[in-house]
């Protein structure tokens, strides 16, 4: 799957979007690659929220520690912090529609060069639903997006218009792949910054979307 | 007024008829009112629409009432974990409308507190936007989604007192607040019913006006995902 692509793996993307992060900022990260994102925060100061209802999510808890009552929004067993606060589900939506969390870090089926988000919904295959994808993305102020550059075909998942039915439209802010860093700005894609052994020649031959 | 009865059956007795809705609180499988599920089972209610984030697993939550063909519609924002629930689905026999979440929590919590409709960003521009009423507000557009009033709310606490006061425990509140404000008639179950005056009233979480009829049970509590870390990564 990954192994023949170039440039970041899983790790080294989390590590990426990592940089993003400001100290001080409430963040909620999505299901997949952004969830490694915790472990490359470092020094900073940056409270994780769960939108089940939680901010100041701690780690797994070690084995026989389990609490069926506190799990995160992929239903995983976790810890809380000594700053750990819990609230019910309104509440948490609140704070994401009201753009009280700085930053989402999401992964994504197909991001458009506008800024369209699909993540949610692959029509004739089997459909579980968005959970609180599209409050995310319409509520929090800054969306970065975290995926592999091409799909397991090789074709982009960087696309002039999304085929698959949107999460968001206009939402996108960042997009982290395996072979750099791309911002939607006025008029398509710009490259921000290459993998190692990526060029900006490789990356345009990988995109579909308008390089500008 | 009394509000403590002696079992999920006796607690429900007299509220659930075919056709009705209700809202139900839990998050997958955490703080799920899984006494009161058995009982809705157990009386045979049919045609019932639930208002619920999840819908259970296949043998355990909500998914107890698909296998008994007892839901005729869903409402919820994430499915993903229940193979009844996708082939009763795919067939036809079950409706769904998916509300992404933080909608479906605004509109439990709507509907409780008197207010028909409220604007929201949310899925503007996606499949959920369709047909609903658009609205601009300082150059960005909404669209109109309605408050949920249900004929029942059944939710899943940790403590409470007799007169229905309300304590959650960590992330096992999630949408039972709003599920209870969104029903007529509330019934929780919980862990522990303490005498009135134990409970501190600055940490109240919901307060009682929203619950109206109480039992207290022996949970399973299962867990979905066991996730941990070894020791000596610590």
């Amino acid at each position: 799957m990954a192994n023949e692509m170039k440039g970041w793996d899983r790790n080294q993307m989390a590590a990426r979007a990592a940089e993003e992060l400001e100290d001080g900022w409430y963040v909620n990260l999505g299901i997949g690659i952004p969830t490694l994102v915790a472990n490359y925060v470092g020094d900073k100061d940056i409270t994780l929220q769960s939108e089940n209802g939680m901010l100041g999510m701690g780690p797994f808890p070690f084995e026989g520690e389990e609490d069926p009552d506190l799990i995160n929004a992929g239903k995983q067993t976790i810890t809380e912090l000594s700053r750990t606060s819990y609230f019910d589900s309104a509440t948490s939506f609140g704070m994401i529609r009201g753009g009280k969390i700085a930053a989402a870090i999401l992964g994504a089926m197909e991001v458009a060069e506008n800024g369209d988000l699909a993540n949610w919904m692959i029509p004739g295959k089997l459909v579980k639903g968005m959970g609180g994808a599209m409050d995310l993305v319409a509520g929090v102020p800054r969306v970065i997006v975290v995926m592999d550059h091409t799909n397991k075909a090789g074709e982009s998942k960087l696309l002039k218009e999304c085929t698959l039915p949107l999460t968001g439209t206009g939402v996108v802010d960042r997009i982290i792949t395996n072979l750099g860093v791309l911002d939607v700005v006025e008029g398509g894609l710009k490259i921000v910054e290459t993998a190692e052994g990526v060029t900006e020649e490789d990356i345009r031959a990988a995109t579909e979307a308008t390089i500008v | 007024m009394k509000k403590v009865y002696g079992t999920a059956a006796d607690a429900l007795d007299g509220l659930l008829h075919d056709g009705m809705l209700i809202s139900a609180g839990g998050f997958g499988l955490s703080g799920i009112p899984e006494l009161l599920i058995a009982a809705i089972r157990d009386a045979g209610t049919k045609n019932l629409t639930v208002a619920s984030n999840n819908a259970g697993v296949d043998d355990f939550g909500l998914g107890v009432l698909l296998q008994t063909r007892q839901v005729k519609k869903m409402i919820s924002s994430y499915v993903g974990e229940n193979a009844e629930f996708m082939r009763q689905y795919l067939s036809g026999e079950l409706e769904l409308e998916f509300n992404p979440q933080g909608t479906l929590a605004e509109r439990m919590r709507a509907g409780g507190s008197g207010i028909p409709g409220f604007y929201t960003k949310t899925g503007v521009g996606t499949q959920i936007a369709e047909g609903k009423e658009h609205k601009d507000f300082d150059g960005e557009t909404y669209i109109l989604e309605r408050g949920i009033v249900a004929d029942l709310s059944i939710v899943k606490a940790w403590k409470a007192d007799d007169t229905g006061n309300l304590v959650f425990r960590k992330t096992a509140r999630n949408f039972n607040p709003p599920a209870a404000m969104s029903g007529r008639i509330c019934v929780a179950e919980v862990e522990e019913i303490v005498p009135r005056g134990s409970l501190d009233p600055d940490c109240i979480h919901l307060p009682g006006i929203y619950v109206h009829r109480l039992i207290q049970g022996d949970h399973e509590k299962r867990i979905e995902q066991r996730t941990t870390r070894k020791r000596e990564e610590a």
